[in-house]
């Protein structure tokens, strides 16, 4: 019998990038997989992770919630270096809001994801004209100026923050918040990014010039942009607020810029996904290198950087074509 | 003053620094005219555009159009009121589909003021459209990347953005500039085609074979100064366009 190779997506023809036309269980397998297996994934995995590999796991959910905040701004050619903005204003909101107003986290948390979001878009107001790398430059000092601010005129508990918050009632709640938000936010913001009102945000990207000649008002779009990515990162400082019950000036720690983009660079950029796969090979692996104690930083570094020489495009855009690629051996009718 | 005039420009003058761009330009556009602009190159042109259609703030004059004022408007605000434009330099959204492309000025308040919220399939619109200005049906062109696009599929990709805004008044900046003789002789056809529907246009053109077999109208710029107007035949005639496409002898 002779046989040939057949591309696994050979009977799914596609008219566009978005419409399918399946046939079959199996065609439906394969478009289906790849969206259920994170789904899958998160949802199943933390009872059969012990208590500090579930810590992992929230970390991954939160800074892969940082990577999609800012990914979804990179999109909209926005370039911002100081996420940490957008989780130190939730994460303070948080706080203020439990420890003066005594208001449950349940309320709590997804308030200061709008109220956080509201004041890191009026601060950011005044600078949505300015491009690339002016942009991420004022991105970047404005965490710096508010830590200096809280230092010396000891606001919302100066240097030492504020402690004795509440918390949510158990570790597996904090996990699932965590874990439904991100996969909310990652199914909810890629379909958004797949809508009209997603190619106009990346149209910014192309050329802002073209967007305003459609009759479309370029900072009208920039300040929705922001308000949706910043609400993202501050309902992640917001959660970890009550996780830590505590909350401090390490909130606008540069970590919680650098990670982010680090995440979404080495997972691909532009498709949310490969933030969140960023996030779920980085966390994981500074934890593991953890156990090689100051040479940690040296081989994390030597991890970022052949993925991003070996992988230009991004892990998950790789595994996107391959995927697609995919080719089995089929018998040829005689 | 003409009380039917679509657009007036009185004065218009722009200095960048010590270079004056366009030094009191006056003219005035009837409904369903065809304008045509000429002049050699850094004759401020471009800048009268990008002055009409708010991208370049004036240093001095008017511009009305429809009876309003609208010298300082942003530009997302003039294209609502009905002017549309491309630009020289095309801008295509790069990364999208060539279809994909037509659906952000499908998405501008204008349009979706126009159809009365019921615009239907944003991509059928766009296919429709794309077949307008030359984009076949059949072929795959029309879902290429833009970025693959030759230059001639890009003008028309301009184009027909501007058109899909529903424009009254159509600005085309050097839309020839770039594009074989047939690629310019199956687009003319298009453009007087928006003419017969009533469409009013100006067009700054070097192609001034094309320009004036459509052109209504001819003003001709030099140093950011108007030196002639008229119908094309007479405005080629003028002394002062000769010296200032030819030179004056040495």
């Amino acid at each position: 019998m002779k046989k040939r190779k057949e591309r696994i997506d050979r009977g799914i023809k596609a008219r566009s990038s978005d419409i399918f036309a399946l046939c079959s269980w199996k065609e439906m397998l394969y478009l289906s997989g790849p969206r259920l297996l994170p789904i899958i994934g998160f949802l199943l995995l933390p009872p059969f992770l012990g208590g500090y590999w579930q810590r992992v796991m929230l970390s991954v959910a939160v800074f892969a919630l940082l990577a999609i905040s800012w990914d979804i701004l990179a999109q909209s050619g926005m370039v911002s270096l100081g996420q940490a903005l957008f989780f130190g204003m939730g994460a303070y909101s948080a706080g203020v809001l439990n420890h003066y107003l005594g208001l449950s986290p349940f309320v709590t948390i997804p308030a200061a994801a709008i109220l956080g979001a509201l004041i890191c878009t009026i601060l950011l107001l005044p600078v949505l004209r300015l491009r690339g790398i002016y942009f991420s430059m004022v991105t970047l000092i404005i965490p710096i100026m508010l830590v200096r601010i809280i230092e010396a005129s000891k606001i919302f508990g100066g240097t030492e923050g504020l402690s004795g918050l509440s918390s949510l009632p158990s570790r597996w709640v904090e996990l699932y918040v965590a874990v439904i938000a991100l996969l909310c936010a990652l199914f909810g913001f890629r379909r958004m990014l797949a809508s009209d009102f997603g190619l106009v945000l990346r149209g910014l990207n192309d050329s802002d010039r073209s967007v305003t000649n459609a009759g479309i008002n370029i900072y009208r779009i920039k300040i929705q942009a922001l308000l949706l990515s910043s609400a993202i990162g501050a309902f992640a400082g917001a959660l970890m607020t009550h996780v830590y019950m505590f909350v401090g000036m390490p909130v606008f720690a540069l970590d919680y810029s650098i990670l982010p983009i680090a995440a979404a660079v080495v997972g691909g950029p532009g498709t949310l996904a490969g933030a969140t796969l960023g996030a779920c090979l980085l966390v994981p692996l500074s934890e593991v290198l953890r156990g090689i104690g100051g040479l940690r930083i040296v081989f994390y570094g030597l991890f970022l950087v052949i993925f991003i020489v070996a992988l230009p495009e991004g892990i998950f855009h790789f595994i996107q074509r391959r995927y697609h690629q995919f080719d089995r051996w089929v018998e040829v009718d005689k | 003053m003409t009380v039917t005039s679509l657009l007036q420009v009185r004065d218009l003058s722009k200095a960048f620094g010590g270079v004056q761009a366009l030094n009191l330009v006056n003219f005035d556009l009837e409904q369903g005219e065809l304008l045509g602009v000429i002049g050699p190159n850094g004759s401020g042109k471009t800048t009268l555009v990008n002055l009409i259609t708010g991208f370049v703030k004036c240093s001095r004059g008017t511009v009305n159009y429809k009876g309003r004022d609208i010298t300082r408007w942003a530009p997302h605000r003039i294209v609502c009121l009905g002017i549309a434009r491309t630009f020289q330099m095309v801008r295509p959204f790069y990364q999208l589909p060539a279809y994909k492309n037509m659906i952000i000025p499908l998405y501008s308040p204008r349009v979706k003021k126009l159809a009365g919220g019921r615009y239907g399939s944003r991509d059928a619109v766009a296919l429709d459209l794309l077949e307008e200005v030359g984009f076949e049906r059949d072929s795959h062109v029309a879902y290429k990347v833009a970025s693959v696009l030759p230059q001639g599929y890009l003008k028309r990709l301009e184009l027909a953005k501007a058109i899909a805004l529903k424009p009254d008044l159509l600005i085309l900046d050097e839309l020839f500039s770039g594009l074989s003789l047939a690629e310019v002789a199956s687009i003319v056809p298009i453009i007087e085609k928006l003419r017969q529907q009533g469409k009013t246009v100006i067009m700054i053109e070097h192609r001034l074979k094309e320009l004036f077999r459509i052109a209504d109208r001819v003003i001709v710029l030099n140093y950011g100064i108007k030196i002639a107007d008229g119908v094309p035949s007479e405005v080629m005639e003028s002394d002062d366009v000769k010296k200032a496409y030819l030179g004056t002898e040495v």
